[in-house]
């Protein structure tokens, strides 16, 4: 028998510390997936966010740092500038690309850095205890927003993707999903793009990936993924936002 | 070589530069934009080097951090209430064990101040100033020859003990034009700290982390940092002094005031007066054992700071009551002269009767 699918090498044997239903673990082997099969495990560094995925050194097998809240794409851009021939990325959550690190996620954007950022966009603070994230759909529930996310007090949802796009250095961006098989395939041919951006040092590229919360959502996993296909995407389009690479797909 | 008359910003970027740095991100602020300026003049289209304008003083700091990953000479700077905004990046720098130099060219605080000299920063250099149980080595240079001597001290002890070290000047010391030499010639060839992220190639992957669900690895962080503090404590204690041999009276001053409290010191010896000279060179680690070998001669210990008196805490420490201390300060930004300073010293000597 032929084996078509096996565990990536660069994905470490240890059990993951994500609840269950939780969009981190998928997204983690993608990108092991991805960079294996790039060949990238010798030039690459990885920034971590603060947030769940804070401990996504403890799984992926390849050189990461950890930066302070917000601060991933101002580390991310030192190492590049100080060592161009490195392959960076940043790993963030909502909370910390759209809120806290508001202005380095802009300028580090339009900068046009060669780095790629996995932007994992599940609508809500998850390592906090589900606390509103810029993302909040409106009326949505979350511990500070106990009445639903209402415009008038708390503003809209922030389209991170849309805002990027209008500025001169990004060259990719997509919005894709981890909420079914087609859009897990999707995601990994769209993260595959973003590196090959960068390694063709284009400019900035970013993925933006709806992920599930189950916990904070306050769901089963199986409504928690339904609920990205039925509301956050009404929201969050999924598609490609921006791309100038004047190519086809990478792969 | 010959000297170069250059203004203090300048001499930092220029020695900088010889000492091998390699990157430097930094936001404007007055009164040490020359030396971004300077930087960018000379450092952003030098091969294999790079500087940014940051959209921030956290973000430059943050840039500080990810280049010091990259294994590279690394520097930043700032003034006052810029520096408030770095401590968040010096916290991580010192926890991640990342080499750094980071200028401060003081200016007149709380909040954003004024734009003249002062030295109020003192509490924030030497107490760590970010989060956490951390210390950062603190270098106060009072002239043009200092600056460039002490910043390239700053890059070899960076490298040393892997922490950032802070330059604290000043307003003034920033903007005076000196004649300054400079000692070392910039290496022709850059090199990578053999510790550097920039993957995984023909070695395990590293992890470079300050987050850990683990007090035992949190404590034990802590303790190896204690032990490399404590072992700069015993290597790199720095300080000057000047006519202490007989001084019944010292006065004890670092940076632009040490220098300013020299012009008073020689008026006061005309005058016939014992007083003399203790200038902390590393403000941390602080000349404890120096003020405690003076006070075996001389009683009186007259503390002179540009501020309302925060060094005075460390002397008084040192002396453990062996010694009496007065505190003659000017905060805000005011710039006292010498001979202000003379009239406190010759207060204080003949009050207690030391004609």
């Amino acid at each position: 028998m032929t084996k078509v699918y096996s565990r990536p090498k660069l994905l470490k044997k240890k059990i993951f510390h994500y609840c269950a239903g939780c969009g981190h673990s998928i997204i983690h082997r993608l990108l092991a997936e991805v960079i294996e099969e790039m060949n990238l495990q010798e030039r690459i560094v990885g920034i971590n966010s603060a947030g769940c995925s804070v401990f996504a050194y403890d799984y992926l097998d390849i050189d990461m740092a950890e930066a302070a809240h917000g601060r991933g794409m101002a580390v991310a851009t030192g190492l590049k500038r100080a060592s161009p021939e490195t392959i960076v990325f940043t790993y963030q959550g909502d909370g910390d690309l759209a809120a806290i690190g508001t202005a380095e996620t802009v300028h580090t954007a339009n900068r046009g850095e060669r780095i790629t950022t996995i932007f994992v966009n599940n609508a809500v603070y998850g390592m906090t205890g589900g606390q509103m994230a810029p993302t909040t759909l409106l009326a949505q529930l979350t511990t500070t927003t106990p009445y639903g996310r209402d415009a008038r007090l708390e503003g809209h949802p922030i389209r991170v993707s849309e805002m990027l796009a209008l500025l001169g250095g990004v060259v990719y961006i997509e919005r894709t999903a981890v909420d079914s098989p087609t859009n897990i395939r999707k995601t990994k041919k769209s993260i595959r793009k973003a590196f090959q951006v960068q390694i063709d040092g284009l400019g900035f590229s970013m993925v933006e990936i709806l992920a599930p919360c189950p916990i904070n959502w306050k769901m089963e996993p199986l409504e928690a993924w339904q609920w990205i296909g039925k509301e956050m995407t009404k929201v969050f389009p999924l598609g490609v936002i921006k791309d100038i690479t004047g190519q086809k797909d990478a792969d | 070589m010959a000297k170069v008359l250059m203004d203090g910003n300048s001499v930092i970027g220029e020695a900088a530069i010889r000492a091998g740095c390699q990157c430097y991100f930094g936001y404007p602020i007055t009164p040490q934009n020359e030396l971004t300026e300077y930087m960018a003049n000379h450092l952003s289209r030098k091969k294999g080097c790079a500087f940014i304008q940051a959209e921030s003083e956290l973000a430059a700091i943050n840039m500080v951090f990810g280049a010091s990953l990259a294994g590279v000479r690394v520097m930043t700077s700032s003034s006052s209430p810029g520096m408030s905004l770095k401590q968040e990046g010096i916290s991580y720098l010192a926890s991640c064990e990342l080499p750094s130099v980071i200028v401060n060219m003081s200016r007149g605080g709380p909040g954003l101040g004024t734009i003249s000299a002062s030295q109020s920063d003192y509490f924030q250099a030497t107490r760590g100033g970010g989060h956490g149980d951390y210390r950062t080595i603190v270098l106060a240079p009072s002239s043009g020859q200092e600056l460039a001597d002490l910043t390239h001290r700053a890059f070899d002890l960076a490298d040393k003990y892997r922490i950032p070290v802070l330059i604290l000047g000043d307003g003034i010391l920033g903007q005076m034009m000196e004649p300054v030499e400079f000692k070392h010639e910039a290496p022709a060839e850059l090199p990578v700290r053999s510790n550097a992220l920039r993957g995984a190639k023909g070695r395990a992957s590293r992890i470079v982390r300050t987050c850990t669900s683990n007090t035992s690895d949190m404590e034990e962080l802590n303790w190896s940092l204690y032990r490399r503090y404590q072992l700069i404590k015993e290597e790199e204690i720095t300080c000057e002094t000047f006519l202490v041999e007989d001084a019944e009276m010292i006065v004890v001053s670092f940076g632009i005031a040490a220098r300013i409290a020299r012009g008073a010191i020689k008026n006061a010896r005309a005058n016939g007066l014992k007083v003399g000279l203790l200038q902390p060179v590393t403000l941390w680690p602080f000349p404890s054992a120096k003020v405690e070998e003076l006070a075996n001669r001389a009683k009186y210990f007259l503390v002179f700071e540009m501020n309302m008196g925060q060094m005075i805490e460390d002397v008084q420490l040192a002396l453990n009551g062996k010694g009496e201390t007065f505190f003659y300060g000017r905060p805000g930004g005011v710039i006292p002269t010498p001979s202000e300073v003379f009239r406190v010293i010759s207060r204080h000597y003949y009050q207690k009767g030391l004609s």
